[in-house]
């Protein structure tokens, strides 16, 4: 019997995709509570299994145990397709990341547009969760994913536009071959390109946070004020498919920071680049993310909004500017 | 302008200050003392219930009958009973009772020994089901210590 290798190939990345996804949204909360714990001076998670390795697995089995409360008055559809809403994109954002220079699902030419598109699909799904939850808190926490979302878009676009005057193509794998051959080709240091590239790094990271809402910007669960925000309704896995979505979504944002500023898949050295060396990158990048979170208190909105449109967006279009008349001169 | 700049530098300094703390206790060593499995030293000052000394030179305890301590206990809680016996100069300790249901740790039956017979123990695992299992005898206790 005949199978087309292409079917093989699709079934495979599937699964792998779709593990890589869930591992990672499961791991990486152990790494989180490992990690705030190591910076607050504590052990965390030790008694299940060795260094508590297993307690990503406990959480799942306590959280598929609870019973998936759909309260009185919700809107059972939107309530319900909300969850999938968040997790779904984020999978499939995965699709288009090229891993190494052979490892990729789908090479997409507009790879990362598709990417930024599924991206604004989880705000849909926060918004709509919310919306159908019928409650004041989940309402006032979209309100605030809404608008922190659309000014935080505009300075991560712009800066990613920069970057693709630079490159000339929106395919991730042909962005990461650009940046071939030691650290010193990176977008990052593309300082013939632009001067302000480190800075224009550190803007789409700051975005990429206010993006995933993670703190300091996670006003969608301000906890003291919204008790959960944008999941107060949701219970079990409902909640925990949620969680994951967010997480995954963060593997998304370290990946793509990783293509477009750090050289994917390349070696600092220009020795054996490969797969390994974009993991390390990009798992860098989520101990960031971590680290960020259990360093600096939460902001306020306005602060929030006003580090978007004061700072970040006058700053980005400098670099835009900059860039493409240093691309007409040069 | 040139304020809009300098504030932006100085605050993404600060943060990258702050960062710069957090990672440093990330690497320093952990301060959770695990509980059970691990004990810290009680400190010397620790005020348990009280427990009877030992003679080092006798081997027995310090303890005269003298009853000061049963009248110094506020709330009544110790009990000390002892006897005549021959060729043994004073009274010799037949019982010492502590019922620590009643103990509010007030220290005046030790501030009130003359002979310095008893002290704190730097005893707090005490946790147990039954009532009678906190009416210590600590005449057995002092011997079971030998």
């Amino acid at each position: 019997m005949h199978v087309d290798p292409e079917i093989i190939r699709l079934l495979a990345f599937l699964i792998g995709v779709i593990a890589f996804a869930a591992l990672n949204a499961a791991y990486l909360v152990w790494l989180e509570r490992k990690e705030a714990a190591h910076i607050q001076r504590r052990i965390g998670p030790k008694e299940v299994g060795p260094f508590g390795l297993l307690q990503p697995l406990v959480d799942g089995i306590k959280l598929m145990t609870k019973q998936l409360i759909v309260p009185a008055g919700v809107d059972p559809v939107l309530f319900k397709i909300a969850p999938i809403l968040v997790m779904v994109p984020a999978i499939m954002s995965f699709v288009t990341i090229p891993f190494s220079d052979t490892l990729v699902a789908r090479n997409l030419d507009i790879g990362l547009l598709a990417i930024f598109a599924f991206a604004s699909v989880n705000v849909l799904g926060l918004l709509l969760g919310a919306w159908g939850s019928r409650n004041k808190y989940a309402v006032i926490s979209a309100a605030r994913v809404v608008s922190q979302n659309v000014a935080y878009e505009i300075p991560m676009l712009i800066t990613v536009v920069t970057l693709v005057m630079i490159s000339g193509t929106m395919n991730l794998s042909k962005i990461v071959g650009l940046q071939m051959g030691g650290f010193w080709n990176w977008n990052i240091l593309n300082l013939s390109a632009s001067p302000l590239m480190p800075i224009a790094f550190l803007i789409f990271f700051v975005c990429m946070l206010a993006e995933t809402n993670r703190a300091p910007f996670d006003m969608a669960e301000a906890e003291s004020e919204l008790v959960a925000g944008t999941f107060t309704e949701y219970s079990g896995m409902g909640f925990g498919v949620f969680f994951m979505g967010e997480y995954a979504n963060i593997v998304i944002g370290a990946s793509v920071a990783t293509i477009l500023f750090l050289g994917g898949w390349d070696c600092p050295f220009g020795l054996f680049p490969g797969v390994h060396w974009f993991l390390l990158k990009m798992y860098f990048l989520i101990f960031t993310v971590i680290w960020i979170r259990w360093t600096y208190p939460r902001t306020t909105f306005y602060g929030l909004l006003n580090l978007s449109w004061k700072i970040l967006i006058p700053i980005s279009f400098v670099n835009l500017i900059l860039t493409s008349a240093m691309l007409k001169v040069f | 302008m040139i304020d809009y700049l300098r504030e932006i530098i100085s605050g993404t300094w600060s943060l990258f200050v702050g960062l710069g703390i957090t990672i440093r206790y990330f690497f320093q060593p952990v301060v959770t003392v695990q509980y059970p499995y691990q004990t810290l030293p009680m400190t010397p000052r620790f005020r348990g219930h009280i427990e009877l000394v030992k003679d080092e030179e006798t081997g027995e305890t310090k303890c005269i009958v003298c009853g000061m301590c049963q009248k110094a206990c506020p709330s009544n809680c110790i009990t000390v009973n002892g006897e005549k016996r021959e060729g043994v100069k004073g009274k010799v300790l037949t019982e010492y009772t502590l019922d620590f249901t009643k103990c509010s740790l007030c220290g005046l039956c030790v501030e009130s020994c003359t002979p310095s017979a008893i002290t704190f123990s730097k005893d707090y695992n005490l946790a147990g089901v039954t009532k009678e299992a906190y009416i210590f005898d600590l005449k057995k206790r002092l011997e079971a210590k030998n």
